[in-house]
């Protein structure tokens, strides 16, 4: 038996000793990357509570802050993120079928696309900096029935826009990381298993804005 | 490693819808339809991210495990707003009770 498993460990890459095969391994990989991102769920979880708990408090303050959030910038955002997961996907597909510059080439892609997401964000959080829309003791605001309760809405904006930001600096770093064990041969058909779950990271942080762009920007349009 | 590669027109098919239901979501918000805005906006939402769990996230050939992992942790969300919900918006109630 010894034998047999030394003869067959070359040929299965990226194997740890303590997996029966590569399949189990992959297996094991997606579900511990899942419980990580069903965390993720759960704290960004309490941050829509929080937001759900006082939009009910406050709904026409919360609706008349949507006239100052920039709806162009966030559409575009949007869809700058829906590109980045699409780009994500076809590296996690060139890596499959082993096809090493493409793989590079989308993660270089992707790369990009969550840079432009984050300088869209700088103008927008640079925007609120001249309006005084930053919550604190120089905040101001246009509508003084609802000065202190729109407050809440630009704290929990930036609370969640900031940690979804945070979220995507460290998924950029993690794809500079691909970027480099590609370019290093670290990857085959074979084994590719960083790729598929940081793949997966990308597009949970994908999913969270999904979700912050119609609650954040779109309340109250009509009004 | 254990899947096929799905065609590239799947993926771009999911990507293209998925613009198409921003644009949609962008363009609703300026309709007045009083409460149904928020339950569109919120409707549209949960759509676009079931597509990207199911096909870019691959969670459709997924094992099982991993599907009651995923479903455990949505249902425990649920928990939260729901019982967050129930109190805060149940706390006016108690003012028209008199004798208490």
């Amino acid at each position: 038996m010894a034998d047999s498993e030394a003869i067959l460990a070359p040929q299965e890459p990226g194997l740890r000793h303590h997996f029966d095969d590569s399949a189990q391994q992959l297996e094991s990989s997606t579900l511990g990357m899942w419980v990580f991102l069903v965390t993720e769920v759960m704290f960004f979880g309490g941050m829509f509570g929080a937001y759900t708990v006082y939009r009910n408090m406050y709904p026409e303050a919360f609706a008349s802050t949507s006239h100052f959030m920039n709806v162009t910038i966030g559409a575009i955002n949007t869809g700058v993120l829906i590109f980045s997961s699409f780009t994500m996907v076809l590296a996690v597909r060139s890596a499959q079928l082993g096809q090493k510059k493409a793989l590079i080439a989308f993660l270089v892609l992707t790369l990009i696309l969550g840079c432009v997401f984050l300088s869209l964000k700088y103008v927008e959080y640079h925007e609120k900096w001249v309006d005084h829309h930053i919550p604190g003791p120089g905040f101001q605001y246009a509508d003084s029935r609802y000065a202190h309760q729109a407050q809440i809405l630009f704290y929990l904006y930036f609370a969640m826009t900031g940690m979804h930001a945070i979220h995507m600096i460290v998924g950029a770093g993690l794809l500079i990381t691909l970027i480099v064990m590609a370019a290093r041969n670290r990857f085959s058909s074979r084994w590719y298993t960083p790729v598929e779950m940081i793949g997966l990271y990308w597009h949970f942080v994908d999913i969270v804005w999904i979700f912050l762009f119609p609650l954040l920007y779109l309340i109250g349009h009509t009004k | 490693m254990t899947h096929q590669a799905v065609p590239v027109k799947v993926y771009a098919a999911v990507f293209g819808a998925l613009l198409v239901l921003t644009a949609t979501t962008v363009a609703v918000s300026k309709l007045e339809l009083g409460e149904y805005n928020f339950i569109v906006a919120m409707t549209i939402a949960v759509i676009k991210g079931t597509l990207v769990v199911m096909f870019f996230m691959d969670v459709r050939r997924s094992s099982s495990m991993t599907k009651l992992f995923i479903g455990a942790g949505f249902f425990w969300l649920a928990i939260l707003l729901v019982f967050l919900l129930s109190d805060y918006l149940s706390r006016s109630w108690l003012l028209n009770i008199h004798w208490l």
